[in-house]
């Protein structure tokens, strides 16, 4: 029985505490690779990060990239989608299939 | 291609025809299994795809619902309403293998009907709205967790597979090959050379006698 984070600032976030899920408070990118080392050690199957937040951490992100958990996942923020989640997505199949070959048709 | 710097005897070559059979197994399988997993990875891809553009859809939307919720109450309200602890969603985990690579496999504790984690008393319709339209996502976030996470894990095993096939099919094969080439050639050549020797003294013998 694995417990599901979400990191982001409060306006984004807080509303997941409503549907159970840890929510902590982060806006600087700093704090929040902390957060997420701390979170990845306690045994979070899931983490949700903000966009922004995911840019800030994509070191700390690509390091658990090798390990079935935690999975970090790009959601939106109250400003909208900003695309970096997509970005992810593509640089994956661009890494597997050597071109793109999801969203140039 | 460069060949292996090895000594040119019986012993070396068959331990080399030995290792290029080995080889040349290898990289066969290795390139099915390549194949094999960028067809599966395809799948996931576009699944991915999918899952995320609804997510991040629907989430927008909820997110929006907040929004307004949040300029209908007051801060101090909101907080209240949201910030005591609700019951803990939690997620079953486990793990499935795909062509022997683990990606994780999530499950939802469902929770017996949904019900709101405060009062109606202080809060607006929006929050109920904004709540319920987050609650629908979250199986969807699961799901999209679960997918994106296989999907980085094969794009990462496709490229490791990818660098060992093409590192068997250039190197290591053309190399043996090389290799095999000349310890046969220079054997031949040792060959020559002893035939020659005992035709030489064949004939100095006769020459004496």
């Amino acid at each position: 029985m694995a417990k599901m984070g979400v990191i982001g600032d409060k306006d984004s976030v807080m509303l997941f505490k409503a549907v159970g899920l840890d929510v902590f408070f982060e806006t600087e990118g700093d704090k929040a690779n902390r957060r997420l080392h701390r979170l990845a050690r306690e045994g979070y199957a899931v983490v949700f990060v903000t966009e922004p937040l995911y840019e800030a951490c994509a070191e700390t992100i690509a390091e658990y990239a090798a390990e079935a958990y935690p999975a970090i996942i790009p959601i939106p923020d109250n400003q909208g989608v900003q695309g970096i989640g997509m970005q992810a997505l593509k640089q994956n199949v661009e890494k597997a299939v050597g071109v793109d070959i999801l969203f140039n048709n | 291609m460069a060949a292996i710097q090895a000594k040119p005897t019986r012993m070396e070559l068959s331990n080399l025809k030995k290792r290029k059979t080995v080889a040349v197994r290898g990289h066969k399988m290795m390139k099915d299994k390549r194949d094999e997993l960028v067809r599966r990875f395809i799948i996931f891809a576009r699944r991915n795809r999918e899952l995320r553009e609804e997510v991040e859809r629907k989430l927008t939307l909820a997110m929006k619902s907040f929004v307004l919720a949040r300029a209908s109450m007051s801060n101090a309200e909101i907080e209240e309403a949201l910030l005591y602890p609700a019951r803990a969603a939690s997620v079953e985990t486990g793990s499935e293998s795909v062509l022997s690579i683990p990606v994780p496999k999530l499950k939802l504790e469902t929770q017996e009907g949904f019900t709101y984690p405060y009062g109606y008393a202080t809060t607006s319709a929006e929050l109920d709205g904004a709540v319920q339209q987050l609650a629908e996502v979250l199986p969807l976030m699961l799901e999209l967790a679960e997918i994106e996470k296989s999907c980085s894990r094969l794009a990462d095993e496709i490229e490791k597979t990818r660098r060992r096939v093409n590192a068997l099919e250039y190197v290591m094969i053309p190399q043996f090959t090389e290799t095999i080439r000349s310890i046969q050639m220079k054997l031949e050549e040792n060959d020559r050379q002893s035939t020659t020797r005992l035709m030489k003294t064949k004939e100095m013998l006769q020459q004496q006698s």
